[in-house]
């Protein structure tokens, strides 16, 4: 049996207490009225901010929801005081759309963190799923594991419900789609008004999560009954119930990545899009069973873990990997090549104000795996293992972060209190919730059919 | 070269990595193993080095991108640079994403190809080469395991051999 140890009950709870205080501070420091706009963006040092059209044709925004004024078609012949008066119009109409982004970055930023905590639990749930389903040999051992950082899953995507909720009540700003003013100018949006409205939209997160949930409490609950059961049957009914959740997986998982995702810039569409963030997932899931693992087993608690193990799972973060950039560029080079105004938008933005982290994201995700993991004995020790995978998490992370930034914070992002107190408090969740689960049963499965072919496991 | 092997046949893949552990126990040598198909943890069982091919591959690897990428910066930006769907035409890095699939193949043809060809040449096979296998029944159903004599004794060796359950047992010597 595992127990939490004190040390590291103490270090959760203190990166929660820390969040949570960083993120009260964040709502706290956000600007409310436009003169603290004008107040921070005086004292900042970032230039270009404070840029502003002065030509008076206020340009497109990428998320193409500006307040263009109506008001500029002024009747008047000195076409001077015209322009003077419209740069005003435009500084202030510039004033106004970043007082609204500097609102939503602290919500944006609870947002990304909740996301991708919520995400590594669903995607090490469909992991599991995958294992039970193919009656895979090697892994039983790692099933306790796999079950405690699942754990996360109904707190992860409670906690996500609420905020999606609160962008429905309109405490925030995160959806465009949601504000009524935005959707009577918008067309685009009216036509998809059938899909994209509040109450559909809350239903549909309801049943994802109420039929994640049910699935990992179902085969929990089986795999522990197989535990004390004389014969296979709760580990039969696993199968059918992985096979079953694997198929309402992938159809709900695309239709939430649409929906709590993609739906943030609500123009744009990609069609893989499900398929590239179920492959950011599942890799993320995967390695933190692998950093999980990996922590036990330096604690003494999984002797029955070998080093093989540990390299079939080294295996699936660099598979997974290159999955996920097999992804990324396909989508990327398809609207890069066509370069279809109403799709291009979504990387013209990404890539003119979040290029580092855009490309750098890159670079985290796909060439440090690709070389730290390619050669087969780096997959067996632990401490190769255990950096690539921080890597990764760190690059999925700015993943999520590109994926939401720019449709609800623009240009005015940065990497701030907010953001690292959300990753603190919700990384503190996370190792709590996962650690405690696995106190609660012995970390070898008692009576799993594989776990003798697991054990002896050898490659 | 005079030297006396024995050939001992097997009929069972783990018959035959059971014979092979203790075979390497008793320390007398392994020559060579024919067997009709790979056998997993042959190659550990015999204690052989392991493979370099994977290092090799990673080279031509890297040798096809960076062939690729002056290949494609030589074709598309310097020789001949052709507009195709306004895409700039005068920077190897501006059009790179464009490439990023040939980069791709090349990478994957090196590495695969010239993989072969360096297994090939390491395990002295080339057309019109004359088969090496001593029995034609390894190819079909039976494994072969060549073990040396040296200055062991032949019966002794025999007997051990027939214990570790090998169905079928010649001395050739090679004079």
């Amino acid at each position: 049996m595992y127990t939490l140890s004190s040390k590291l009950k103490l270090f959760s709870i203190i990166l929660m207490v820390v969040g949570f205080l960083g993120l009260v501070y964040g709502f706290i420091a956000a600007p409310s009225t436009l003169d603290d706009v004008k107040e921070m963006l005086v004292h900042d040092d970032h230039g270009q901010v404070m840029e502003t059209p002065v030509t008076g044709q206020l340009e497109d925004d990428e998320t193409g929801f500006d307040y263009v004024p109506s008001e500029h078609e002024l009747d008047t012949q000195r076409t001077d005081e015209r322009d003077h008066i419209m740069a005003e119009d435009a500084e202030l109409v510039h004033l106004e759309h970043v007082l609204h982004q500097l609102q939503n970055k602290p919500w944006a930023a609870l947002y990304v963190a909740a996301f991708f905590f919520f995400m590594i639990a669903l995607g090490a749930m469909a992991f599991y799923a995958v294992q039970y389903a193919a009656q895979a040999g090697w892994s039983p051992v790692l099933f306790r594991v796999m079950e405690g950082v699942t754990a996360y899953l109904l707190p992860g995507s409670i906690i996500m419900f609420i905020l999606l909720a609160l962008s429905g009540f309109h405490l925030n700003h995160l959806f465009v789609w949601m504000d009524p003013e935005v959707v009577a100018h918008d067309e685009i949006i009216q036509n998809k008004l059938s899909y994209l409205n509040v109450p559909f939209f809350l239903i549909r997160a309801a049943i994802y999560i109420a039929g994640w949930n049910l699935f990992r409490y179902l085969m929990r609950r089986n795999s522990l009954r197989q535990d004390e059961a004389t014969d296979n049957r709760w580990f039969k009914k696993n199968f059918k119930l992985a096979a079953g959740f694997l198929v309402f997986f992938i159809v709900t998982e695309s239709m939430m990545s649409w929906d709590w995702i993609m739906s943030l810039d609500p123009h744009w569409f990609s069609t893989l899009f499900g398929w590239y963030v179920f492959s950011s997932m599942f890799v993320s899931g995967i390695t933190v069973i692998a950093l999980v693992t990996i922590y036990l087993k330096s604690r003494d608690y999984l002797p029955f873990v070998n080093n093989s193990h540990i390299h079939d799972l080294a295996k699936f973060m660099f598979g997974i990997s290159i999955f996920w950039a097999y992804l990324w560029f396909s989508q990327f080079m398809l609207i890069w090549y066509s370069n279809i105004p109403e799709e291009v938008t979504y990387f013209v933005s990404r890539i003119e104000d979040y290029n580092l982290l855009f490309f750098g994201m890159v670079a985290l995700n796909f060439i440090f795996p690709l070389l730290l993991l390619m050669n087969s004995d780096f997959k067996r020790v632990n401490w190769v293992v255990v950096m690539t995978g921080i890597i990764i998490l760190i690059g999925h992370y700015l993943d999520v972060y590109v994926m939401v930034m720019p449709a609800t914070v623009g240009e005015s992002w940065f990497i701030g209190i907010s953001e690292i107190s959300a990753l603190a408090f919700f990384s503190g969740l996370f190792i709590f919730v996962v650690f405690s689960s696995l106190t609660k049963v012995p970390l070898l499965v008692k009576r799993n059919p594989f776990r003798k072919e697991s054990e002896h496991y050898h490659y | 070269m005079a030297s006396k092997v024995i050939q001992a046949i097997y009929t069972d893949d783990d018959l035959l990595l059971q014979a092979v552990k203790q075979v390497r126990e008793a320390r007398y040598r392994i020559g060579e193993i024919y067997t009709p198909f790979p056998v997993h943890g042959l190659d550990k069982a015999m204690g052989l080095a392991p493979t370099r091919l994977a290092i090799t591959s990673f080279i031509y690897g890297i040798i096809g991108l960076l062939f690729s990428i002056v290949m494609m910066n030589y074709l598309m930006i310097e020789d001949w640079p052709m507009d195709i769907g306004g895409k700039p035409s005068f920077s190897f890095i501006q059009n790179m994403p464009a490439f990023v699939p040939i980069m791709f193949e090349l990478t994957v043809f090196f590495a695969a190809h010239l993989m072969v060809f360096t297994f090939f040449m390491r395990s002295k096979l080339w057309p019109f080469k004359k088969a090496e296998n001593p029995d034609v029944r390894t190819t079909d159903d039976r494994f072969l395991m060549e073990v040396d004599v040296a200055n062991h004794s032949t019966e002794e060796l025999t007997d051990f051999l027939f214990k570790t359950g090998a169905s079928e047992i010649k001395l050739i010597d090679n004079k």
